[in-house]
């Protein structure tokens, strides 16, 4: 007896073996529980079937092509009243993308910025942040979101907008921005894109190879030859990068990028909300890098900052990392809380559409599988992600 | 981030008396002292305009013409709005059904965080409190009356306690499965709780408002039943993470022990696994209530008159009150904060106290 592990079934070789070992102890009964939920589900699947037979209703998906008669307030890509229920659906995607793509960006800027200054050593300022945790956290996201909305739908008008900073409207239409425009830029973006990916991997690859990380102001080093190189690259290809300040014109203002209400309002909302999940992940992530850590650091003679940027940062992002990408998902799931203030995001389209042809059931498989392709692939990856650090060590069971 | 480190390594400045410290930790570099500025200058302006806008200008009793001659809070419209705000649309003359049904829900909850009270009879009274405000509402015996009727705060309460109550016996097994050694099983129950994790609240709630009516064809299906059903089955699928971390949590050695005593696994279960399992999850458990509290006002969306969709509701009534969506707001915060801040006071309390015990 060498070994404390309970009974198992004896390993047999082979694929089927491995099979029969995982499988476990059971194995009829295993079978007969998941078939019992099988049949379950098959006579409630059948129940509906019934039911939308009773109400002259056959399922098909063939209701995305035909022409949606409803319009939709904003939009990424050109419809109107008319296009098919596809691409109405893939406007609401869009809206959605857009609101969690600028909503994790500005909770990520603040949340970190609250988190760090919670632990700068300032009572006040950290007793401030903790207030404003405890206030957000304990308050119903739809409360806040209700209250964002009437605040937005209170603006003034055109005429007599708000100008809290300067080429800055907030009126009842919305909130106006300055916007970077790009002119003769082409596919601009896609290469910024390409260049930005193959710039985080060359870091990693090279953090691997020399076996430490990137020191801040190679990072910084590094950042400005790209920013140069870019810069050279518009230069020489004719590209010109300008700012577009929004203008009173009138009853209307004109440039600029336009916020629509029910956008301003999901926007504040969702980053305010995620700001103080953010800031709370930051901080338990820095606080659980023990004290030894920073000692040892400056036992070696290191400055504060490279104790945080060597010692520090490395070991609080494992704690971060999964924390923020979970904020993340929630944050995107809690887009669809648009739906309840006016902003037309996926669900918001996809029920109007349900509506409108009666299609409900095909239109909740749309929804859900839509859903689903988005959160199942992340959660994998923070469970790949924390099982690997169990493999390592780094964190417990 | 030099003063970063000070408070992360609990290196404390060695000043005398705790007002000293207090005073040398807030200037104790430049950046610290601009920082403590421009703190005290945004809670001196916010003070000072919440002060003027809810206290100075603001109107205590009488109409909508004194809230608009004040300008500032109009608290009367609280004021003259509250039964609407709480209670919704119940008939007036049966108040005392849905108020003593609250006190029954806030009861449970308030004996519950009484750590001398933990044992069987409270779980019966998470089951009987439900039950019994069940059938207060819908006037058993005397009157009846349905589902649609109910509404407000003791509405929410209601959908919080038999959701809870409803979910527990779903995410045992759950849990339990996920963490068997048998493979088919396991991977059964992952792919449901993930599944169900993967989705939005909303998307649930309104998939479930949509779905099980023709699903259950044969018995008549009411908002009350598929909201419960949604609710039930996606608080079961993270009641039932928040087991598995608890079980997870426990010293292997613990059912290894068990085992070598001749317990079953049934037996090794309920004596040994999960009486320790739950002490070891309460403050998660207190987390996830305050969650489900929170988004409880997410059925509004299918049609319920929950509390905070009451008190919009009263709030959009503008042919007589000036839009006061602020203050109704103010009040419907101020109530869920109440609740949810204590409960989360308590389960810090209660995370120092079974640390203290363990030390």
């Amino acid at each position: 007896m060498t070994s404390a592990s309970l009974p198992r079934a004896p390993m047999r070789p082979g694929i089927l073996g491995a099979f029969r070992a995982w499988w476990g102890n059971h194995a009829l009964a295993q079978v007969c529980v998941i078939a019992a939920i099988f049949v379950v589900a098959g006579l409630l699947g059948a129940n509906v079937l019934d039911s939308m037979r009773r109400l002259g209703m056959a399922p098909n998906l063939s209701y995305l092509w035909q022409p949606a008669n409803f319009d939709i307030a904003e939009s990424l890509i050109p419809y109107r009243a008319g296009d098919i229920y596809a691409q109405a659906i893939l406007v609401g995607l869009l809206n959605t993308a857009k609101l969690a793509f600028f909503g994790c960006v500005l909770a990520t800027l603040l949340g970190v910025a609250l988190g760090v200054a919670r632990l700068l050593g300032n009572p006040l300022v950290s007793r401030l942040v903790q207030a404003y945790v405890e206030v957000v956290r304990n308050t119903p996201l739809m409360l806040q979101l209700f209250f964002w909305i009437s605040l937005t739908h209170a603006l003034p008008p055109v005429r007599q907008a708000l100008r809290p900073l300067p080429d800055t409207y907030l009126s009842i239409r919305g909130v106006f921005l300055p916007w970077v425009q790009v002119e003769n830029g082409g596919n601009l973006g896609w290469w910024l894109f390409v260049v930005l990916v193959v710039y985080m991997l060359a870091t990693r690859l090279a953090t691997r190879w020399r076996g430490r990380p990137l020191s801040p102001l190679e990072f910084l080093g590094w950042l400005a030859t790209f920013v140069v190189l870019a810069g050279l690259w518009c230069a020489l290809a004719g590209v010109t990068i300008s700012v577009d300040t929004p203008k009173l014109n009138g009853f209307n203002i004109v440039g600029g990028v336009s916020l629509t209400p029910e956008f301003a309002a999901m926007l504040v909302g969702l980053t305010i909300y995620y700001a103080a999940s953010i800031s709370e992940s930051v901080r338990s992530g820095i606080q659980s890098v023990s004290t030894g850590q920073w000692e040892a650091g400056r036992a070696l003679g290191l400055v504060p900052g490279r104790i945080v940027w060597l010692i520090v940062l490395p070991q609080a992002m494992r704690v971060i990392t999964p924390l923020m990408t979970s904020s993340y998902l929630d944050l995107t799931k809690d887009t669809t809380l648009g739906i309840l203030i006016g902003f037309t995001e996926v669900t918001a389209v996809i029920k109007t559409s349900a509506n409108n042809t009666g299609n409900a059931v095909e239109t909740i498989i749309v929804l859900v599988a839509i859903f689903l392709s988005i959160s199942l692939p992340v959660s994998l990856l923070i469970n790949f992600y924390n099982r690997r650090l169990i493999r390592r060590g780094v964190i417990a069971r | 981030m030099s003063s970063a480190t000070a408070i992360v390594v609990g290196r404390r400045v060695p000043v005398r008396g705790v007002t000293r410290a207090f005073w040398a930790r807030l200037f104790s570099s430049p950046f610290n002292a601009v920082l403590t500025i421009l703190a005290v200058a945004a809670v001196a302006w916010f003070l000072a305009s919440f002060i003027r806008w809810g206290l100075i200008d603001a109107t205590w009793s009488g109409t909508s013409q004194d809230c608009q001659a004040n300008g500032g809070a109009c608290w009367a419209f609280v004021r003259a709005n509250i039964r609407l705000m709480v209670f919704a649309t119940y008939p007036s003359e049966l108040l005392w059904r849905p108020a003593l049904g609250m006190a029954l829900i806030f009861g449970v909850m308030l004996a519950s965080m009484v750590p001398r009270l933990w044992g069987r009879w409270l779980g019966v009274a998470w089951f009987a409190a439900p039950a019994s405000v069940w059938l207060l509402l819908s006037g058993f015996p005397g009157r009846q009356l349905p589902t649609n009727t109910w509404g407000g705060l003791p509405l929410t309460m209601l959908i919080w306690s038999v959701t809870f109550a409803a979910a527990f016996p779903i995410a045992i097994p759950l849990a339990l499965a996920r963490r068997s050694a048998m493979g088919g099983l396991r991977s059964a129950t992952v792919a449901g709780i993930e599944l169900v994790r993967g989705l939005p609240m909303v998307v649930v709630l309104y998939v479930s408002s949509l779905i099980v009516p023709m699903m259950l064809p044969f018995i008549e299906v009411n908002l009350f039943l598929s909201v419960e059903v949604a609710l039930t089955i996606f608080v079961a699928s993270y009641l039932a993470e928040v087991i598995r971390a608890g079980i997870q949590s426990l010293p292997s050695g613990q059912g290894e022990a068990a085992r070598a005593l001749g317990l079953s696994y049934w037996q090794t279960t309920r004596l040994v696994v999960l009486p320790q399992a739950f002490r070891s999850i309460i403050p998660p458990l207190v987390n996830l209530g305050i969650g489900l509290l929170l988004s409880t006002p997410l059925i509004g969306f299918i049609g319920m008159i929950d509390f905070l969709t009451a008190v919009r509701l009263a709030a959009s009534q503008e042919q007589i009150w000036p839009a006061c969506y602020r203050e109704a707001y103010c009040f419907a915060g101020l109530i869920y904060f109440a609740i949810c801040f204590n409960a989360s006071r308590y389960s810090v309390w209660l995370e120092r106290r079974t640390k203290d015990a363990a030390r």
